[in-house]
């Protein structure tokens, strides 16, 4: 049996760069170095190990962004992806949450899948409600923050480790998963892997490609508006004893002076 | 006064503490009406009266329990329909932010997540963030239908407001993606005794300095002088230390209460990010130029295995 499995990527700033806003307060993407959200390497990681336990498994990755967006894409085609799309478009600039499901759930449609992998979250945004909001949009079952994933036949099953409770899952495809951190560690792109990721088809649409109106996307039309980003003060300096034999006691004494003791 | 949906996070009808800090946030926006679903829904009327609910609307049925996510959505949508509120509010959660996803795409509405403050505003409820590892604060609203928002543990106070809290059955019909995921198994998490994570008003947590599950046991006493949660860095957990339950991080637990004591750990992006945002912090270590050292109120550069012992019995001397 065929399946295509297309993986959800992101290129974010990188996490330990200066990160910072835009003057129209988007996230400032110019100044701090862009890479595949780490978060993401998990889902490519496990549509690779989908991939080597079963036949005829496609993985396209597919990410929305700017020009240097390319950049996650090649990343996840040197670490075994077959092929990539590249939605780019300048009306995308500011899209939010909700806009940019809509991006993602046309370009999967078009694509054409089985199984949807995306991350648990971003590392910049956070919010972690692509997954949930493409399932909704393409009408399929949601099936996420899984710690564990498996595919037997058209069936998705795995293990969601909750706040409260572990959970097993099981769903029929075509269904949206998403995996954690806890999936299993991402594999390195091999010496081969990213000579022949230079020679793997990396597809580019933009927003009529995938019938979407200008007014549908972008900071003009978010959902969600950002009225200010105020940079938080830097804590104020602490004290810092050196452990003479009574740091411990040191440290007693500062946590009842601020009453936790 | 308009009215503002709280979706209500129990246990079998014990309602857990964000919902009761939503509370007090969804009165300064409007009267709160509180959604309860699944067993034990109508037990968690008489709590939330007593916390401001002026109607609590409640739906029993095993879809909650038996399919992931999208049951709570229709029930929510279902009780949108009904009230039709100025603001819809879900305590943050993993679970809570899908929910509010979905039903934020089904009402045409704009949704944010992790919400640390709310007040009233001329556009509609203003939502304090903390971004970027806590780097920065955002303060955001909603611009296209109702606002729903999602808002971390600790946020608030919880405050008694004794409000009618009349319980209404709420008609759901749920949709043909109710049924999509089956939960075929569940297997809920062993109580430890201690304070959940993200509600603790203390969490101490430990790093790769504590090297070994078993010497944890220090770190767990400490906790339990005084009455806090415990929490691990990513590399205590990843060693297989400790369970991922309780990772403090990017990808764990984000926690934000009134004092947070960090040994062992050395303070990377991965760990801030999930507790800068703590009133106090502390720390111990052994290396004086860990960036912990940065962010803490006092620090005690040291070996934990003296200075953590001693610290939990003079706690414990002072206590009594």
């Amino acid at each position: 049996m065929s399946l295509r499995i297309v993986v959800t990527v992101k290129y974010v700033p990188d996490a330990t760069g200066d990160r910072h806003f835009a003057d129209d307060l988007t996230v400032d993407r110019d100044d701090v170095d862009g890479l595949l959200s780490e978060l993401d390497e998990y889902a490519v990681e496990q549509a690779l190990q989908i991939s080597e336990a079963g036949d005829d498994v496609e993985i396209t990755v597919l990410t929305v962004g700017p020009e240097d967006a390319k950049d996650a894409l090649r990343k996840a085609l040197s670490m075994g992806a077959d092929k990539a799309i590249h939605v780019e478009d300048d009306d995308l600039h500011g899209t939010d949450a909700i806009g940019t499901s809509l991006v993602l759930a046309k370009a999967i449609e078009k694509a054409g899948y089985d199984l949807v992998i995306s991350g648990m979250a971003s590392t910049d945004g956070t919010m972690g409600v692509v997954p949930a909001l493409l399932a909704e949009r393409l009408g399929v079952p949601q099936v996420t923050l899984l710690s564990e994933v498996s595919v037997e036949g058209g069936t998705v099953k795995g293990r969601r480790d909750g706040d409260s409770a572990t959970e097993q899952l099981e769903a029929s495809l075509p269904a949206v998963v998403s995996v954690t951190d806890q999936s299993g560690e991402a594999r390195y792109p091999s010496f081969k892997g990213i000579m022949a990721a230079k020679k793997k088809p990396v597809q580019a649409w933009d927003l009529s490609d995938l019938d979407i109106d200008e007014d549908e996307v972008g900071l003009e039309n978010a959902y969600t508006t950002v009225d200010s980003a105020t940079e938080r003060p830097a804590r104020t300096a602490g004290t810092i004893v050196k452990d003479e034999g009574e740091g411990g006691k040191q440290l007693a004494a500062f946590l009842a002076e601020r009453k936790f003791v | 006064m308009a009215e503002v949906l709280v979706y209500v996070d129990h246990v079998d009808g014990a309602v857990r503490k964000p919902t009761l800090e939503l509370l007090t946030l969804a009165r300064r926006i409007g009267d709160p009406v509180a959604v309860a679903l699944g067993s034990g829904a109508a037990d968690t009327a008489a709590t939330l009266a007593e916390h401001g609910a002026v109607k609590v609307l409640t739906h029993e049925a095993a879809e909650y329990a038996d399919y992931l996510v999208v049951p709570k959505v229709d029930a929510l949508q279902a009780a949108h329909e009904a009230v039709s509120p100025a603001a819809v509010l879900v305590p943050s959660s993993t679970e809570g932010k899908e929910i509010a996803a979905r039903l934020a795409l089904r009402l045409g509405s704009g949704i944010i997540t992790d919400a640390v403050d709310l007040e009233a505003g001329d556009k509609g409820p203003v939502a304090t963030q903390s971004v970027f590892a806590a780097a920065f604060t955002t303060k955001s609203h909603v611009s296209k239908g109702t606002p729903v928002i999602t808002v971390k543990p600790n946020s608030a106070a919880v405050e008694p407001a004794p409000a009618a809290g009349v319980v209404e059955a709420l008609s759901v019909s749920f949709s043909a993606q109710a049924t999509g995921t089956k939960v075929t198994a569940r297997t809920p998490r062993e109580s430890t005794g201690r304070p959940e994570l993200t509600e603790a008003a203390i969490v101490v947590s430990g790093g790769r300095g504590v090297n070994g599950a078993e010497n944890f046991a220090i770190i767990e006493a400490l906790a339990d002088s005084l009455g806090a949660a415990v929490g691990a860095s990513r590399a205590a957990v990843d060693a297989g230390w400790y369970p991922h339950t309780n990772q403090v991080g990017q990808t764990g637990k984000s926690v934000s209460p009134q004092l947070y004591i960090a040994s062992g750990i050395s303070g990377a992006i991965q760990h801030r990010a999930g507790m800068q945002t703590s009133k106090t912090i502390v720390a111990v270590n052994k290396d004086a130029e860990a960036p912990i050292f940065e962010l803490v109120d006092y620090g005690v550069v040291g070996d934990l295995f003296d200075v953590v012992p001693q610290l939990t019995e003079e706690v414990k001397t002072r206590k009594g």
